[in-house]
């Protein structure tokens, strides 16, 4: 894959934080979004053209992706733009406060752009209607065929101002798309941006290719593939396209997921009958073997911090959730509940693990604290599992699959995302069927 | 006082019930069967009586009385074929986490493994590859295809 070149020259040039303003608690669900206009960018007419982008609609593109960003958190309510009140370029020079009020407004995007000498210049401002008042405001240069990432990149920028908290929209989701029938499903990697555009795909779906994850940075994946028919875990360098097997192990690997740190990649190594956890070292490749047990011990998740590692293992009988230290010392079992319990995913926050429970012929995708304490289940469905978290740590997105009738029809996989609060669960926009996604961190960071 | 005694009735009936239930599931779990399925169906052939399947019960890989008599038939018959190797392929239902499966895929096929090799067939003739839940004979989605699909497969490589 093409190198994304990223050269955002930020400059705050006013930054408002004297009064306490309109505020967003994300909290607990949100059943009062925040009605917000987005006024399309004005377009400078003294803008350039580029080729393939269409500079006169960019205004109006970048707005709509703003808009859609801020729906698909259930906090925000974007209200149409049949009712705006004034013209674009008038509103970002300074709203009639009293006008925007009229049409139910609580806050107001503005903003301009200017295509000239091959580059993109975009400002923004963040307007509180009731306090009459700038909250942010924001100016930045880039190539215009970012123009995609400098919506996300103002979305997240309103998102931190008005909820207190990170955004998550300049990211994007590795996942494995699907094609085909159930039993010769054709499977490849793909990576979209996180609202579903621009994307594609990494390999040919020559092979099995299953569970990838990003590493801190998204440069690097790990996954697991059947490549020669030999299955085992792989890195993958998204920007070269260079793929080497991760370790000399005389089996199967799998369930791999990269250190908080970026330096080490833990997974589990089957060997007659038994799957234990390792972990190796990327550049010394020196390998570790974590636990040692006759069980299944699998789906391995660090902490935030690197020092304790979540995994499920059916030492008890059925598969549970067990936390130990990194080094594979004081295992202790944190689910007790009535169920089976898989594929624990610590939060970057570090507060929760998200995780699968099985009950009854029913998967529930949840969460509960680190010591198994609070556990609260988020979603209900006949199959979901494989939860990921989003980088601020308030949304999961996780897979899907529907029940296939008596001859296997009616059988798709899907990508879903939930709030942690339990609301806004909703369907992720992808080209194919899809599972096993994998968020990655902000990518302007 | 009646109102006493018939509740004592209800509870002797309520008890009467639970022992019945008890001795029904107790019947059930005592077959070795549980959940394993023993048809015909999807099974093929190494070579005449030689079924190439075995299959296990939801969350096993422990050999059903049937699966051990089929790994007898493919024991004897790779003793007869001594040049023959295999790859038995482990598989797990989609009922379960996509990983654990794997494991699980994986432990299926071992366990067919050390059951040929304690009729003597060399462990060196005898790959294992788990397929997890990738690889489902039966796509639909019932308990039967489910049960065709916990499964550990034998296949010639040569």
């Amino acid at each position: 894959m093409k190198k994304i070149l990223l050269v955002f020259i930020l400059n705050i040039f006013l930054f408002n934080k004297s009064f306490a303003l309109i505020e967003i608690d994300i909290t607990r669900g949100n059943l009062d979004p925040l009605p917000i206009a987005v006024s399309p960018l004005y377009v400078d007419i003294k803008s350039e053209n580029y080729e393939g982008i269409k500079i006169k609609e960019l205004g109006e593109d970048i707005s709509k992706i703003i808009e859609d960003n801020f729906k698909s958190t259930g906090l925000f309510n974007p209200l149409k733009k049949e009712a705006f009140v004034q013209k674009p370029d008038i509103a970002h020079l300074k709203p009639r406060f009293e006008d925007w009020r009229l049409i139910k407004a609580q806050a107001l995007v503005t903003g301009k752009l200017l295509v000239i000498n091959g580059k993109l210049k975009v400002e923004f401002r963040l307007w509180d209607l009731a306090a009459a008042k700038e909250m942010t405001a924001l100016a930045f240069t880039t190539t215009p065929s970012n123009w995609r990432r400098v919506a996300h990149i103002i979305s997240d920028k309103i998102y931190e101002r008005l909820t207190g908290e990170e955004g998550y929209f300049d990211t994007r989701i590795i996942y494995v798309a699907e094609s085909g029938p159930k039993e010769q499903r054709v499977k490849k990697l793909a990576i979209m941006d996180q609202d579903g555009a621009n994307t594609k795909y990494l390999t040919l779906g020559n092979e099995l290719v299953l569970t990838p994850r990003f590493n801190p940075t998204n440069q690097m994946v790990t996954y697991m593939s059947y490549f020669r028919n030999m299955p085992r875990v792989y890195l993958l360098d998204i920007e070269t396209g260079t793929q080497e097997v991760v370790g000399n192990f005389p089996g199967m690997t799998f369930a791999p997921r990269f250190s908080p740190d970026g330096k080490k990649i833990v997974m589990s190594f089957a060997k007659d009958g038994n799957s234990d956890i390792y972990t190796m070292d990327i550049d010394s490749r020196v390998v570790e073997r974590i636990t040692n047990h006759s069980s299944i011990d699998t789906s391995p998740s660090f902490s935030p911090d690197g020092k304790f590692i979540a995994f499920n293992s059916d030492r008890s009988g059925l598969q549970q959730i067990y936390v130990m230290r990194s080094d594979g010392s004081g295992v202790k079992r944190i689910t007790f509940g009535n169920g089976i319990y898989g594929t624990p995913v610590w939060s970057p926050r570090g507060d929760l693990i998200a995780f699968t429970k099985m009950r009854k012929g029913r998967f529930y995708i949840g969460v509960m604290r680190t010591d198994g304490s609070g556990e609260r289940l988020l979603t209900e469905n006949y199959y979901q599992e494989a939860p990921s978290w989003s980088p601020n740590g308030r949304v999961l997105v996780f897979y899907r699959e529907t029940k296939s009738g008596s001859k296997g029809e009616g059988f798709t996989a899907k990508l879903w995302s939930i709030d942690i609060t339990g609301y806004n669960e909703r369907r992720l926009k992808t080209e194919t069927d899809a599972s096993d996604p994998s968020w990655s961190s902000l990518l302007s960071k | 006082m009646i109102f006493n005694k018939n509740l004592k009735n209800i509870l002797l009936v309520i008890f009467a019930t639970l022992i019945l239930s008890a001795c029904s599931t107790a019947k059930k779990s005592g077959n070795a069967d549980g959940d394993v399925y023993t048809g015909k169906e999807t099974v093929e052939y190494l070579a005449s009586g030689v079924p190439d399947r075995v299959f296990f019960a939801t969350n096993k890989s422990s050999l059903t009385t049937a699966a051990r008599e089929t790994l007898r038939k493919q024991a004897t018959y790779l003793r007869k074929n001594k040049n023959l190797n295999v790859t038995i392929e482990g598989h797990a239902d989609e009922r379960g986490t996509r990983e654990y499966n794997l494991a699980l895929g994986e432990r299926r096929a071992n366990a067919a493994r050390d059951y040929l090799m304690t009729y003597g067939i060399s462990g060196n003739r005898i790959a294992v590859i788990s397929y997890g839940k990738e690889k489902p004979v039966n796509p639909a989605g019932t308990p039967l295809a489910w049960s065709q699909n916990r499964r550990s497969v034998t296949v010639k490589v040569n």
